[in-house]
């Protein structure tokens, strides 16, 4: 090798670690999450590093933040992004960097309480000031002259719970509320002709919407900046972050009578905290978010907490009560319905037709 | 005198013609530009000044400059390296060279963006590798300014061949049988010859590299005050409800393009001016 060559290579080496070294010591933790959690996670990092500057005597720490559709997050994970935690929009999204990337077990939804979701939410509806199309539950969004804003199941965390709520309305409605009935053999009949309905229901509902955005947030910025349709179909987080912090006054929550229970769930990613050594770190941001301050930022931030009690009363009275299937109970879990749903060829590629 | 060419439209079809055209530019290019100022003014100088001095702000913009004070003199080095080779020589494979200066050109933003996570990403090519020595590569800088190389390349060669090819080596040929040698000719024929080009081209060189959204979006991996440009932190602020800081931000990059507009003009007016 000639010496130019050498200390070209050389040179190079250097500068890719220096940069990596950089990087490296410039973020103790980093936290990729969905959309909807900026500022939630804004207030939570902050309340964090001075907790655990109390307990670990004077440490300071950075959690530096990165946020996406929980589809393309979780992809940039696999494709390399060095998360140590990941907070996304549903648990099937780390199923899937543990999967493609082996970045963590296939049984890190146990390692943590509840599911790893310290807090949940569920699907609502926002609708313009006075509710002028008067939608009050999943049947009004079908009616004529009504168009819904859902972003893309595809891409979007937040359109795929908007998905399976409206589908887990319809199979409550045909089957007399009872849902106990689509795993009992005796009633499989009926069940049959509620699935069937439900995917008709569904089919009908995307003819109802002008058009599908690749995120949760750009959804509510087509509905709230850009003025386009009569119902966005919301987390429930950000249906309140538009109504107390954007359009005051502008806009009306709508709760319908049944909706879904939305986990977004939590974990540490085991490949990247064993490499650069911040385990003890990572695992502690996570349980924190269990904590009384934890479960207390996230009621103050629209998400239901787990441990109500914990939480401020006044924050615990904006979550009205309503019926809440879940993902397990009505459609077997986040592998099963994402295969039936929302793979290529699912039912959503069968019925979502654009422009008809 | 010299006589007019005779006018064909007529006084009303001129005039039409004119209102058209300032419609058309007024509308697309000067009123998008009025928004930008609006909105960013919109809530008063205080509050821009403050949505410009943020912390994630100024980390976008030291960045952003980071990433063009590496760019752009590499780019220079290799679009005179890759002109001087194109204009001056014949050789085999010489319009291969030339495709592949353009290829950046061709390439959508994004699909460059993708192909360094297809080499660097952790099931690239070289993920494994690059992962066993613990290097970094893309969502970290190495990877924002490998993306920002690449849609930038052709700025600075585009500009400079045709100009190099239309003034021929008779003048280098010149210097060389006069003695000199191979650095001086380039030092004191060719530099001088093409130093207007040469400053056009940077300057589109360095007004791409700080605007590049597409590449760099794939590959930042949007990590807050460490990855993301001042492009992407603007779309950071849109999506995050800060409308007035997203076009404070905004409002930055387009006061950049109006510096850009001025220096070219000058540069154009210059180079106008030796050459006459």
């Amino acid at each position: 090798m000639n010496p130019l060559t050498r200390i070209l290579k050389h040179a190079t080496f250097l500068a890719f670690t220096a940069t990596s070294l950089w990087a490296a010591a410039a973020a103790d933790l980093l936290n990729v999450s969905y959309d909807p959690t900026r500022e939630f996670y804004k207030a939570y990092n902050q309340a964090f590093g001075q907790w655990y500057e109390k307990e670990h005597g004077g440490k300071r720490i950075a959690v530096k933040q990165s946020h996406g559709g929980s589809g393309k997050q979780a992809r940039a994970v696999i494709d390399g992004l060095d998360a140590d935690v990941l907070t996304l929009a549903l648990a099937y999204d780390i199923d899937e960097v543990a999967a493609k990337a082996g970045l963590l077990g296939a049984d890190w939804q146990s390692k943590l309480p509840h599911n790893s979701a310290p807090y949940t939410s569920t699907i609502v509806f926002l609708v313009r000031k006075g509710n002028p199309k008067g939608i009050k539950n999943w049947d009004d969004l079908v009616k004529p002259g009504v168009e819904v804003i859902t972003p893309n199941p595809k891409t979007s965390g937040g359109a795929r719970w908007n998905h399976l709520a409206a589908w887990g309305y319809v199979l409550d409605r045909e089957l007399g509320g009872d849902l106990t009935k689509l795993s009992n053999p005796e009633f499989a009949a009926q069940a049959a002709a509620a699935q069937a309905r439900a995917r008709a229901y569904i089919a009908d509902l995307y003819k109802h919407v002008p058009v599908l955005d690749s995120g949760a947030r750009g959804a509510a910025t087509t509905f709230v900046q850009r003025g386009i349709g009569d119902v966005l179909l919301a987390w429930e987080n950000e249906a309140f972050l538009a109504v107390n912090e954007l359009g005051k006054g502008t806009f009306d929550i709508v709760v319908p009578p049944i909706s879904i229970l939305a986990e977004p769930a939590v974990a540490v990613v085991d490949k990247v905290v064993d490499r650069r050594g911040s385990r003890v770190l990572a695992e502690a941001y996570l349980k924190h978010l269990y904590s009384a301050e934890g479960q207390r930022l996230a009621a103050k931030h629209y998400y239901r907490p787990r441990t109500p009690e914990m939480a401020d009363p006044a924050d615990i009275a904006r979550f009205p009560a309503l019926k809440l299937i879940t993902i397990d109970g009505v459609f077997g879990g986040w592998q099963k319905a994402q295969k039936e749903h929302f793979a290529d060829g699912g039912i959503f590629d069968q019925i979502y037709l654009p422009g008809k | 005198m010299k006589e007019h060419p005779k006018q064909t439209g007529g006084f009303w079809g001129n005039l039409a013609l004119c209102a058209a055209a300032l419609a058309i530019m007024g509308l697309l290019i000067v009123l998008p530009l009025l928004v930008v100022l609006k909105e960013a003014f919109a809530g008063g100088v205080r509050l821009w000044l403050a949505s410009v001095t943020d912390q994630d702000a100024l980390s976008a913009i030291w960045l952003t400059l980071g990433v063009t004070a590496v760019v752009v003199p590499l780019n220079t080095v290799f679009g005179v390296a890759a002109a001087w080779a194109i204009a001056k020589f014949r050789f085999k494979g010489r319009s291969l060279l030339l495709s592949l200066v353009d290829l950046p050109f061709a390439v959508s933003p994004v699909v460059a963006g993708l192909i360094f996570i297809l080499l660097f990403g952790r099931h690239g090519w070289l993920g494994t590798w690059l992962s066993e020595h613990h290097l970094r590569v893309v969502f970290a800088l190495p990877g924002i300014i490998l993306a920002t190389l690449f849609v930038t390349f052709p700025f600075v060669a585009r500009e400079l061949i045709p100009l190099m090819t239309e003034q021929g080596s008779e003048e280098e040929q010149a210097a060389l049988s006069l003695g000199a040698t191979g650095w001086q000719t380039f030092a004191k024929v060719t530099l001088p010859n093409i130093k207007w080009g040469l400053l056009y081209g940077i300057i589109l060189c360095n007004a791409r590299a700080m605007g590049e959204f597409g590449a760099v979006s794939v590959v930042s991996g949007h990590i807050r005050g460490e990855t993301s440009t001042l492009p992407l932190h603007v779309e950071v602020l849109y999506n995050e409800y800060s409308f007035t800081a997203a076009f404070a931000c905004a409002s930055l990059l387009s006061g950049l393009a109006i510096v850009t507009l001025v220096l070219k003009t000058i540069v154009e007016l210059k180079g106008a001016r030796d050459a006459a």
